[in-house]
């Protein structure tokens, strides 16, 4: 009931405070630094898959796997994944923090960490574990791609 | 007891009024460049996160079998979905170059000063950014081929 644990105004910083690891900035830093990147790995997604192949309806499962048979596109879509689902997760507990409280915050933010992580792992599986040769295609430059690999 | 107090002057009659503002007081964020961008960041970040759930669930299908993939795929080349492409592009695209235009007000000097001329050039950019995708893109989705 004392004021004697209270510090007089305008103290220095304790010093355990300075060397704590603050989330908020790294957060804050995790943002710019993932979102320059997300420019780059977005454009360069939507670019390859909606215009560079002339049509819509080229997008079917063969041109899905023809991609991943290349690993240069396995390591952009992981890319993809961890930065794009970490910064989307990050933002929506800005959003969380601003609209929600009490019991119902607590129970979005659980969901939305439970969520991401689930998500998270299922893509890192499918990238990592995806065998582009389990199904027939009519893409012959793919097939020769399968037939050599066996 | 009978005397009559001079009827005091009234004060309106000294003071003037202060003068009426035609236009209310303005404000340096409310209603305005910084605010909108704000709100549209918020809007379409989460628009995107959304997307981003669905758009890794059904890309997993790969992993199951080529049918179930293409089954899934294909609900999706219809004119509606044609349209929610094209409002997906349209939110991503603000979002990126609005994104960055944060950036530069929080890393450089000249960034706070130029935020709203800033504003209007995320919107510029946006708008080639549309002028280049969207006729392409509904000629892919409506017509065919």
């Amino acid at each position: 009931m004392s004021t004697q644990n209270i510090a007089a105004p305008r103290s220095p910083h304790l010093s355990h405070r300075k060397r704590r690891f603050n989330i908020e900035k790294w957060g804050w830093i995790y943002m710019r630094a993932s979102g320059v990147l997300l420019v780059v790995l977005v454009f360069g997604h939507l670019f390859y898959n909606l215009i560079f192949p002339g049509k819509v309806s080229i997008l079917d499962w063969a041109f899905v796997a023809g991609k991943l048979a290349d690993p240069i596109w396995i390591v952009w879509d992981l890319l993809l994944l961890w930065l794009a689902l970490i910064h989307g997760s990050n933002g929506m507990r800005t959003l969380i923090n601003d609209y929600a409280h009490g019991r119902f915050r607590t129970l979005l933010l659980w969901a939305l960490g439970a969520t991401t992580v689930v998500l998270l792992v299922l893509g890192t599986l499918v990238l990592t574990t995806f065998d582009p040769c389990i199904g027939g295609t009519d893409n012959a430059e793919f097939a020769a791609i399968c037939a050599a690999a066996q | 007891m009978t005397s009559q107090a001079a009827p005091p002057e009234s004060p309106a009659a000294s003071v003037p009024l202060p003068k009426k503002r035609k236009l209310p007081a303005g404000t340096l964020y409310r209603g305005r460049e910084g605010m909108w961008s704000w709100v549209l960041h918020r809007i379409t970040g989460t628009a995107i996160f959304f997307f981003l759930l669905v758009h890794i669930l059904d890309t997993s299908l790969i992993r199951i079998s080529p049918e179930a993939y293409d089954a899934v795929i294909g609900t999706y080349k219809t004119p509606i979905m044609g349209l929610g492409e094209t409002a997906l592009v349209a939110a991503i695209g603000l979002h990126a170059f609005n994104g960055l235009r944060i950036i530069f007000i929080d890393l450089f000097s000249w960034g706070p000063r130029a935020q709203k001329a800033m504003f209007w050039v995320v919107i510029g950019l946006w708008i080639v950014l549309l002028i280049g995708f969207v006729p392409r893109h509904l000629m892919v989705v409506f017509g065919g081929e």
